[in-house]
């Protein structure tokens, strides 16, 4: 593996429960890279992020850096709510030092008071920047992102995209993104996969997605879709 | 006197470490799998009734059987959990009761803790210790893991490793209850405490420690009131539970 290459993909195939999820796919991703994953509802994009954490069983090759760090931000934890927690102790979880709770939380930009609050308190916006500093308390150099929520807000009239971009910087990271809103693979990312269960496309968004790439990632209504965008 | 205090003390063990488990039981939504597995021990309890050896220890094996059949249920099927072990549920009823001497039939059932020896007491409480020390030990991590189990792969926790240490501990504590409240009333050792202590905690601490106190606060009212009564002690713990729990709704935090 080249020096910069923090990940190779070779001829991936995920098969769950006989079903193909995910067939034939290629890629690699450059440290500093911003990778989005793009493709509609089942297109198997969360299946893939999962694969990379080595969660699921696949055929192929998957290569990571030599010791890489990866932090995951999952979509949703819906059973959060049914055990009564601080933030802190959801950190603790992760056997995480009080000091670096307290750095992590700053750098999403809560202050201190935070760690007594209620994980149930939480709004969704709070929350998701909260998964955000989970997964980057351990200093990973790689962070896997599922389905960031788009458009809201999520204080200081900040997006969770401005929120990824500072973070980048500061900790030098590779994201890797699972979404389907297209403005986002347009303004924060420098490569993108299309995915419907077969690689569509892949390359810097601007060459590859073309409407008739899109046509053939989400069929003919992307065309309404794209004029409410603009 | 001395009996009594035997008696107390096997007591307030069980009842801290069933309250403590439970705790982890009711986030995961399995609180009441400790009904089932309690209805499955009732053979062993009637062989050892029986045969005049310890409740427990003709407990114990059904216990295990029966998350063995949990386990792989889940395993092999889609089913939750619940479903599953409703399967196992009435099977150890019927059995139990092909056999079971009718005049023991209370024993069996709500559990009789009166009579405990010196030596039982003693090998409970060291049994509730190394209990105590292996759920503390799990606690975070299988948290973890009802929050997401994608989560905590993804964080290299060994799911399959911890679910079954888990499951250990509720063969150990369900093998335990039945000695103090039968084999009808163990769900509801583990499952009232954690959710009383569910509604008043505002965190885990709080939670998890609110579910040991718990635990132990109703085993010892419930054998004091025995002792005053006459009524079986198993009954009148799971009643006193159940009264903090009702008054627990009251200050329930929302």
């Amino acid at each position: 593996m080249s020096e910069n290459l923090i990940l190779k993909v070779e001829n991936l195939n995920v098969r769950l429960e006989n079903e193909e999820i995910i067939k034939g796919l290629s890629f690699e991703v450059k440290e500093g890279d911003v990778l989005t994953i793009l493709g509609p509802n089942g297109a198997g994009k969360t299946v893939l992020l999962k694969t990379l954490l080595g969660i699921l069983p696949y055929q192929g090759e998957i290569k990571w850096q030599k010791k890489v760090k990866i932090g995951y931000v999952p979509q949703r934890l819906p059973f959060i709510k049914d055990t009564p927690m601080s933030v802190e102790e959801f950190f603790e979880l992760k056997e995480a030092s009080k000091k670096g709770i307290k750095e992590t939380l700053n750098s999403v930009g809560f202050e201190e008071s935070f760690l007594n609050k209620n994980i149930g308190e939480l709004s969704s916006g709070q929350f998701q920047r909260i998964l955000v500093a989970w997964a980057l308390i351990k200093n990973p150099d790689v962070l896997l992102f599922d389905e960031p929520t788009t458009g809201i807000d999520i204080g200081g009239e900040e997006t969770i995209y401005t929120l990824l971009t500072k973070l980048k910087e500061k900790r030098n990271l590779t994201i890797l993104l699972v979404t389907h809103d297209l403005s986002v693979v347009f303004k924060f990312s420098n490569f993108v996969i299309c995915l419907n269960k077969c690689p569509i496309c892949q390359g810097i968004p601007k060459e590859v997605l073309s409407l008739e790439t899109l046509h053939k990632l989400y069929g003919e209504e992307v065309k309404f879709y794209e004029h409410h965008k603009h | 006197m001395e009996q009594f205090l035997l008696s107390l003390i096997a007591g307030i063990f069980i009842g801290g470490a069933a309250g403590y488990l439970g705790t982890l039981m009711l986030s995961k939504k399995m609180a009441l799998v400790a009904g089932p597995l309690g209805h499955l021990t009732l053979p062993g309890i009637a062989l050892a009734l029986i045969y005049g050896f310890d409740i427990s220890l003709g407990a114990f094996p059904f216990v295990i059987l029966g998350i063995i059949l949990i386990w792989l249920f889940e395993m092999k099927t889609k089913l939750p959990m619940e479903a599953l072990t409703a399967v196992v549920f009435a099977s150890g009823v019927a059995i139990a009761f092909l056999f079971l001497p009718i005049e023991q039939a209370e024993t069996a059932l709500v559990g009789d803790i009166s009579k405990i020896s010196f030596l039982d007491t003693l090998i409970t409480c060291i049994l509730c210790l190394f209990l105590f020390l292996l759920i503390k030990k799990i606690y975070f991590k299988i948290t973890l893991i009802n929050i997401s189990e994608d989560l905590a792969k993804s964080e290299g926790i060994e799911v399959k490793k911890y679910n079954l240490l888990y499951l250990f501990s509720i063969a150990i504590i369900v093998a335990l209850g039945v000695k103090v409240v039968g084999g009808l009333l163990t769900a509801a050792l583990v499952a009232i405490p954690a959710a009383t202590a569910r509604n008043l905690s505002k965190n885990l601490l709080q939670f998890s420690l609110g579910g040991t106190f718990l635990g132990v606060l109703s085993s010892f009212l419930g054998i004091l009131i025995f002792k005053t009564t006459g009524f079986p002690a198993g009954p009148l713990i799971i009643i006193v539970s159940t009264f903090f729990f009702l008054i627990s709704l009251i200050f329930k935090k929302i």
